[in-house]
């Protein structure tokens, strides 16, 4: 048989011996990020649906959720930061070749979406709230009246965060594990599972979580197809995705991915959800939290293995 | 112009001392190295071959760092040089995992750090990369590919040679003589 050795004399802090330069902050905010996408894009499809009344949580009160998830994820986001007073940097250049570019320019648009949202939803969570101003209120009748206009906007910029926060990671051709298409999609649908379980766990109504339940449980049988076709790509590429995907399959991380994000995260609640759908009586909170589970597990468990995926050595 | 260096594994005798000249040179902290000495052994007993690399930066043609900088901090500079401008970077990390030699480290100072060919302070001079000039197996050669009789153009001709990974789709323009 034939054999390699190979020594190499380099040891520089958070490359050697094997890359570790990502850590918590970039799954969390990664995390983050897929959920403002999902509560965003849920709130923007139910009111181009003209379906405000129906649905309240989903529109007005779950939403305020998703800028204070994008705080904490773009302040995740610079503590992994090393040049911290830098990181103006990113706002006096557009680079349509790298994905933190768009990254950063979409979050720049998206974050003061998701606030302007919530300052027109405020009467749902502060019934007195008054803007005292009238060039306030004279704004606020104008955006109500763009209302759908502001929709389609907010919700074609989610669907751009959901998918961009995989593609972060899919870009990069040197760590085979992340360089498959699939993560884009893969990330966006889990994102918005973790949208409709946060929703589930803040409505009232039973119509609204029946809903969410129904939707979450269509995600979620994406969500597996696109593992499974994941996988299937993997084994049937190079040699470096194969020993990728070996991480997963029999590797370090088998347990972890299959029992966290796998049975966990959508085969459970899959199950639990389809027998809410029909009716059956059991604690509505224990899918959702399962859901958010797994979605936050995929991220840590997908940014750390693919670090110790390699091409060389 | 394309600044590309040729390095003869056949010669090389793993010394270290162009990391050394390197770590001198560039005042490279303490700890990290930008080139370094990689020996693989090959093969099954007793039939065993080693080879000997310095390795560095590739300043590859199609440059994932390049590609991926946020900020536009990793540039080409003159002769397809891949440089790191300190003042640009914000160290998000995007470069250093986007490459397939994992030849970036970040410095302490935060800002992402990486063989310049010595570009900055010895070539631009008319001098050559300070890894090249202290060899003392003379096994390095550094020059402008796109000049038919320079140095590397000439041993490239004559010997066989490969480049790391180029299945990566990087063009890496270190040539390792074989």
């Amino acid at each position: 048989m034939n054999e390699e050795i190979i020594i190499s004399g380099r040891m520089n802090e958070w490359i050697d011996p094997q890359l570790h330069i990502w850590h918590w902050q970039i799954p969390i905010y990664l995390f983050l990020g897929g959920l403002a996408a999902g509560l965003l894009f849920f709130a923007a499809l139910f009111t181009i649906r003209g379906e405000q009344d129906k649905y309240p949580t989903i529109v007005k009160i779950a939403p305020f959720i998703a800028p204070i998830a994008l705080a904490l994820g773009l302040f995740a986001l610079f503590l992994d930061l090393k040049h911290k007073l830098f990181f103006w940097r990113l706002y006096t250049t557009i680079r349509i070749e790298s994905p933190m570019s768009w990254g950063a320019w979409v979050l720049m648009a998206i974050t003061p979406l998701s606030m302007v949202w919530c300052a027109l939803n405020i009467k749902a969570i502060f019934p007195k709230w008054d803007w005292k101003y009238e060039w306030i209120k004279e704004i606020e009748e104008y955006l109500k009246k763009n209302i759908l206009t502001i929709s389609w906007i907010m919700m074609v910029f989610s669907i751009i965060l959901g998918v961009y926060t995989g593609i972060l990671f899919s870009a990069f051709n040197a760590r085979p594990l992340w360089n498959t298409s699939i993560l884009g999609p893969l990330f966006l649908s889990s994102g918005l599972s973790a949208g409709a379980a946060t929703i589930i766990l803040m409505s009232k109504s039973h119509i609204e979580r029946l809903t969410m339940a129904k939707i979450d449980l269509l995600i979620i049988i994406v969500e597996i197809f696109l593992i499974v076709h994941m996988f299937m790509g993997f084994l049937a590429s190079t040699q470096v995705q194969i020993d990728a995907a070996s991480l997963f399959l029999g590797g370090k991380y088998t347990t972890p991915f299959w029992l966290f994000v796998v049975v966990l995260g959508l085969v459970v609640p899959a199950i639990l959800e389809f027998l809410e759908i029909k009716n059956y009586k059991m604690p509505t909170f224990i899918a959702p939290i399962l859901v958010i589970f797994g979605s936050l597990m995929l991220r840590f468990i997908i940014a750390y293995a693919g670090q110790e995926s390699r091409w060389l050595y | 112009m394309r600044y590309a260096m040729a390095i003869d594994t056949k010669k090389c005798v793993g010394c270290s001392d162009c990391v050394v000249a390197c770590q001198t040179e560039n005042n490279v902290p303490l700890g990290y190295c930008r080139d370094w000495v990689t020996e693989v052994t090959s093969g099954t007993f007793p039939k065993l071959e080693m080879e000997i690399r310095s390795e560095r930066c590739n300043h590859c043609d199609n440059s994932p760092c390049v590609r991926c900088c946020p900020t536009g901090a990793s540039h080409y500079s003159d002769g397809g040089t891949v440089l790191v401008t300190p003042n640009k970077c914000i160290g998000c990390g995007a470069c250093i995992t986007a490459c397939p030699y994992d030849a970036r480290f970040p410095h302490p100072e935060g800002h992402v750090d990486k063989c310049t060919f010595c570009l900055p302070n010895r070539v631009s001079k008319g001098e050559n990369p300070a890894c090249v000039s202290v060899c003392p197996t003379k096994c390095m050669y550094f020059g402008d590919l796109d000049d038919p009789n320079s140095e590397v153009s000439t041993i490239i001709k004559q010997r066989k040679w490969k480049t790391l990974i180029p299945e990566a789709g990087t063009s890496p323009r270190i040539y390792y003589l074989i």
